[in-house]
């Protein structure tokens, strides 16, 4: 679908509250809708005045997430991440 | 001679639970404390702690089933629900509070279930307080791995035509599954529906209940 507008999350592992689970570190998934904006949770997690932020319910496959171990490709995961997490890019090469 | 042997079985035969004669945790501990000075400095009341605690514990599944069976039946609320579920929900008298709801549709071709890998995000409001087995680490870790192997041992057999949509509660949106009205079910009441729809049907690592498992009303005269 040309009009999939595709993210990859980004690789780093800060310390801290964090609503990025590892797992989906680095994957390149597409905006399923986008939300918010929400006060960000890594500062409001501190009691710091949180800046809002912009939230989108990311759709990954499970080939994408798990690679050769998916146990069923075409199956999908959502999650939301925040948009200071993703950068656009391109859709993954068709195998 | 109940009292001879068998300690650890009262007289009536029922295991005896073992007292929990060990020292507060650090944690129990630190919620006392900050109970005890946030009622000694009149920030709140232990009234009004008890009262919230009653609030919790009233949610069961039965609300969420309410939804689910007037989305069944009530083809305006249906895409009032997919559109914006806090808002339908609000719109029954379940408050959503702050947090906001996604009501995902299990059709022909797509099953839908809900996760929580970081912690234990739960639709509260409308299921009540999660089962244990939803905080679990397995369920946690296997439900994003092997959704079908899971969804398998809780009794969901899934044919492959069907994708399966996991959805990982990762931040601010809480989730309900909007489970497929089961066939045989016309004319059925939204009332009688919603005795159809389980707990786990609304997680969806269930189904809902068989009508045939459900009495006839009685003939209305």
């Amino acid at each position: 679908m040309s009009d999939r507008c595709y993210m990859r999350v980004a690789t780093h592992m800060p310390p801290g509250h964090v609503r990025t689970p590892a797992y989906l570190r680095g994957k390149v998934g597409w905006v399923e809708r986008k939300l918010g904006p929400f006060p960000n949770p890594e500062q409001l997690a501190y009691g710091l005045t949180a800046e809002t932020a912009r939230l989108m319910r990311v759709r990954f496959t499970m080939a994408e997430v798990w690679g050769p171990q998916a146990e069923c490709p075409d199956d999908t995961i959502d999650a939301e991440i925040y948009a200071h997490w993703l950068e656009p890019t391109d859709p993954p090469h068709a195998t | 001679m109940p009292h001879d042997h068998h300690d650890h079985l009262s007289p009536s035969g029922h295991p005896y639970r073992p007292d929990d004669d060990h020292p507060l945790t650090y944690w129990q501990q630190m919620e006392i404390a900050i109970r005890e000075i946030l009622i000694e400095k009149g920030v709140t009341t232990a009234a009004e702690i008890n009262a919230q605690i009653d609030t919790m514990d009233a949610r069961s599944p039965a609300n969420g089933a309410t939804v689910i069976a007037r989305a069944w039946t009530d083809p305006a609320f249906h895409a009032a629900l997919l559109d914006d579920a806090s808002a339908a929900s609000a719109s029954m008298g379940f408050d959503i509070g702050p947090l906001k709801l996604i009501a995902v549709e299990n059709t022909q071709d797509v099953h839908n279930v809900i996760v929580c890998t970081l912690c234990s995000c739960y639709p509260r409001n409308l299921l009540g307080l999660p089962p244990d087995w939803y905080k679990s680490r397995a369920y946690r870790s296997r439900t994003v791995k092997e959704p079908r192997k899971v969804l398998a041992e809780f009794g969901v057999t899934l044919p492959d035509h069907v994708t399966v949509r996991v959805h990982d509660s990762t931040a601010d949106m809480r989730y309900i599954v909007v489970p497929a009205r089961p066939d045989g079910t016309d004319n059925w009441s939204a009332d009688r529906l919603a005795k159809l729809v389980t707990r786990d049907s609304m997680i969806g690592t269930g189904l809902p209940k068989d009508p045939g498992t459900i009495a006839q009303p009685l003939p209305s005269g």
